[in-house]
């Protein structure tokens, strides 16, 4: 049996702001397995940084809160634990890496300082071995200079480099599971190609679980077992990763797909979704995506579809697949 | 041949940056370094590379936002650079830019209405006159009439990229250099946006400069297409030649790096190792050289010459 590494269910993270409440994750269910890559992809504002932030349980700085469903790892519920228990598993059992190295990484500490400390803590190593891994974990992302690397701050790095350093902090301590939020949307084409073929490599070694966030169909495309489609704070879609491409079945994921003009393919006009993603604070009722859904029906209009699975393992939100008539009884 | 509409000879910006703690020692970012090319009436010519290789300080070279270091630009085969303000007031009008960020190139405090009538008052346009064109350009760009009296923080991005080209379009420029369009929009926001530029092309006879850095969408736009790195121009060609058979090792590094959104699809990849040099200390010979998987020794030495080596078609290197 395949081994299940992180299960979110139902998660419901809300914001309370002044302009009401902004369900930012509505309900969301995702399972990673031992050794997967499951891609989280969407539009921007969708949640899928919310919910990433949900598992790692930093919301605190934030007007967002957990108010709803559940969050395993290994079978263990993490929103049972105290903040103490929750700091040995970040950065240990599970790792993330941001968009933004700057968010991880202090400007004012010294890159080997703070890979030591990181290291020191979780694998309770002492100064001398820490050192010794640290210098070995730059190395091996592909840093070159590894050795003055450790004695510069993060401002003197490039962005690739800066991201480099991330990925080797987060894989330092061996993670059994890799939360990655768009880790090469702020980098150039060949500087992402690096980046990649690099996490590919350390799962391939490692057999670590990953959670990838983006935007990014491309990358979703290359690196990812298996796909979970999301809008407005909900999952839409999923399924294996070939299933998708070939036999999307969500007409957000269609529009999704035919909306990226694809290297090679000379078409004269692209696929559009008309229209913009809804404001959070004002839903639409029933389906979210009925506002831009070229076959929008009656009942989508009234009421939310469920995510069903088939027995494919493909699951889709949707009345087109869906049994309306006893919806409507009910 | 038909004359160009604009053309580049030779141009240089160089950006001085000072050196050391007494910021005497002047040395130089060479962001654009002797880059030749033309664009035709009526085409797109497509710009990529990586972030800095000097895209953007072209494109503001040709809208005179910056003055040049050397070289000649030629409109309609007349030369404009080097010339005054007053001088080429007339000329300016036909170039008009639309920018990467719509969030901030939109004046927050101004309605729809005074930032589309902007570029119509500086061309002495009357009352009545730009407010029907207020009204026609928002409905040409897919807007309406009633949005005309909104503030920019009411839009999506994608609605503020439209009220972008709508300004660009005002005084009916014949060139618009276009810094990343659709950089900043999500997937199914920036199809909306590039088929509305194409619409536009074909209805008003544009010739578009596309500056992006994401190698699907220049292709997808442009009908010729240059790559550029460390501010030269390495590889130029028409569409198809360049991204079926380009040439330059750097273009086929940049083509083999791109995701394909196509898990059945398992490609080769040139992977180059290294970052990008600084444009402020450029590697000596052809500054590619630190990164090609190709590179010899006279690459550390010479500087490759764009030559043609067909119909069109220049490439930079040594070995071509
Ligand atoms: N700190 C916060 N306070 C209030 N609302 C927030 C906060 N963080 C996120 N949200 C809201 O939650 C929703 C989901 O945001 P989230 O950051 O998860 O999007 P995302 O899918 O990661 O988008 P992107 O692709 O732009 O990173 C959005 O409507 C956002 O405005
Ligand atoms: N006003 C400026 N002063 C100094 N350096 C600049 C200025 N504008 C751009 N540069 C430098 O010139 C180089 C090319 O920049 P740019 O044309 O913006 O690149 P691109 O648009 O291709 O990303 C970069 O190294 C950049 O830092
Ligand atoms: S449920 Fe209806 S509106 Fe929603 S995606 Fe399906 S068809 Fe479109
Ligand atoms: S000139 Fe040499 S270094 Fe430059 S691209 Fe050609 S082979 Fe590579
Ligand atoms: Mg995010
Ligand atoms: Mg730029």
């Amino acid at each position: 049996m395949t081994e299940k590494m992180l299960e979110i269910e139902d998660l419901k993270t809300y914001f309370y702001g002044d302009e009401g409440v902004v369900k930012a994750v509505d309900g969301v269910t995702i399972t990673v397995n031992k050794g997967e890559t499951v891609g989280v992809v969407g539009e921007s504002g969708c949640g899928k940084s919310v919910t990433s932030l949900s598992v790692m349980r930093l919301l605190q700085d934030t007007p967002g809160e957990i108010v709803d469903g559940s969050i395993k790892f290994e079978g263990k519920s993490l929103l049972n634990l105290s903040e103490k228990e929750m700091r040995m598993i970040r950065g240990n059992d599970i790792a993330m890496i941001f968009q933004e190295p700057m968010t991880s990484l202090n400007p004012v500490y010294k890159i080997g300082k703070q890979l030591e400390e990181a290291i020191k803590l979780h694998l309770r190593y002492d100064k001398k071995k820490a050192r010794i891994h640290a210098v070995n974990m730059l190395n091996l992302v592909g840093l070159p200079r590894a050795n003055e690397v450790m004695n510069e701050y993060p401002h003197q790095l490039s962005g690739g480099m800066r991201q480099r350093v991330m990925i080797a902090m987060a894989m330092a301590c061996n993670p059994k599971l890799l939360i990655a939020d768009e880790p090469t949307t702020a980098l150039d084409v060949t500087i992402q190609a690096q980046i990649l073929e690099l996490m590919q490599q350390l799962r391939n070694e490692s057999n670590t679980s990953i959670m990838l966030i983006t935007h990014d169909l491309g990358v979703v495309a290359e690196m990812c077992d298996r796909v979970v489609v999301m809008y407005a704070g909900e999952v839409v879609e999923e399924s294996d990763v070939y299933t998708l491409f070939e036999n999307p079945k969500h007409p957000y994921t269609k529009g999704l797909i035919g909306s990226v003009p694809k290297l090679g393919q000379d078409v004269e006009k692209l696929d559009s979704i008309p229209g913009n993603v809804p404001i959070p604070t004002n839903m639409p009722s029933g389906c979210k995506f009925a506002p831009r859904c070229e076959f929008a029906m009656d009942i989508c209009w009234k009421k939310d579809p469920v995510l069903l699975e088939t027995n494919d393992k493909h699951a889709c939100r949707c009345w087109l697949y869906q049994d309306q008539e006893k919806a409507l009884e009910v | 041949m038909a004359t160009p509409l604009v053309e580049l000879k030779n141009i240089k910006k160089y950006f001085p940056v000072k050196k050391g703690v007494l910021g005497r020692k002047n040395s130089f970012v060479k962001a654009v370094d002797d880059v030749s090319f033309a664009i035709n009436k009526g085409e797109t010519l497509g710009l990529v590379g990586e972030s800095g290789c000097g895209k953007s300080t072209t494109g503001r070279l040709i809208m005179s936002l910056l003055e040049l270091t050397e070289g000649q630009i030629y409109f309609e085969g007349n030369q404009i650079s080097g010339l005054n303000d007053n001088q080429i007031r007339n000329t300016r009008k036909n170039f008009q830019m639309i920018f990467q960020d719509p969030y901030a190139s939109l004046n927050p405090r101004m309605k729809i209405r005074d930032i589309i009538n902007e570029p119509l008052i500086i061309h002495g346009f009357n009352k009545e006159e730009r407010m029907n064109r207020v009204t026609e350009l928002l409905e040409i760009v897919g807007l309406n009439a009633y949005h005309a009296d909104r503030y920019p923080h009411q839009f999506s991005g994608g609605q503020r990229q439209r009220i972008g080209i709508a300004r660009a379009l005002a005084i009916n420029p014949k060139l618009i250099i276009a810094d990343e369009p659709v950089s900043a929009l999500d997937v199914s926001i920036q199809s909306q946006i590039l088929n509305l530029l194409k619409d536009l092309q074909k209805s008003f006879n544009l010739t578009y400069l596309f500056i992006a850095h994401d190698l699907s969408v220049v292709e997808h736009i442009s009908d010729r297409v240059g790559v550029m790195y460390l501010g030269k121009i390495v590889e130029i060609a028409d569409k198809k030649t360049l991204y079926k058979n380009g040439q330059h090792p750097y273009t086929k590094a940049l083509l083999s790096a791109v995701p394909i959104p196509d898990p059945k699809l398992k490609r080769e990849r040139i992977i180059l190792s290294g970052d990008i040099p600084s444009p402020a200390n450029p590697p000596s010979g052809c500054t590619f050289h630190t990164r090609c998987p190709l590179a010899t020794d006279i690459c550390k030495e010479k500087v490759p010459k764009l030559r043609e080596i067909g119909e069109g078609h220049s490439v930079s290197c040594h070995l071509i």
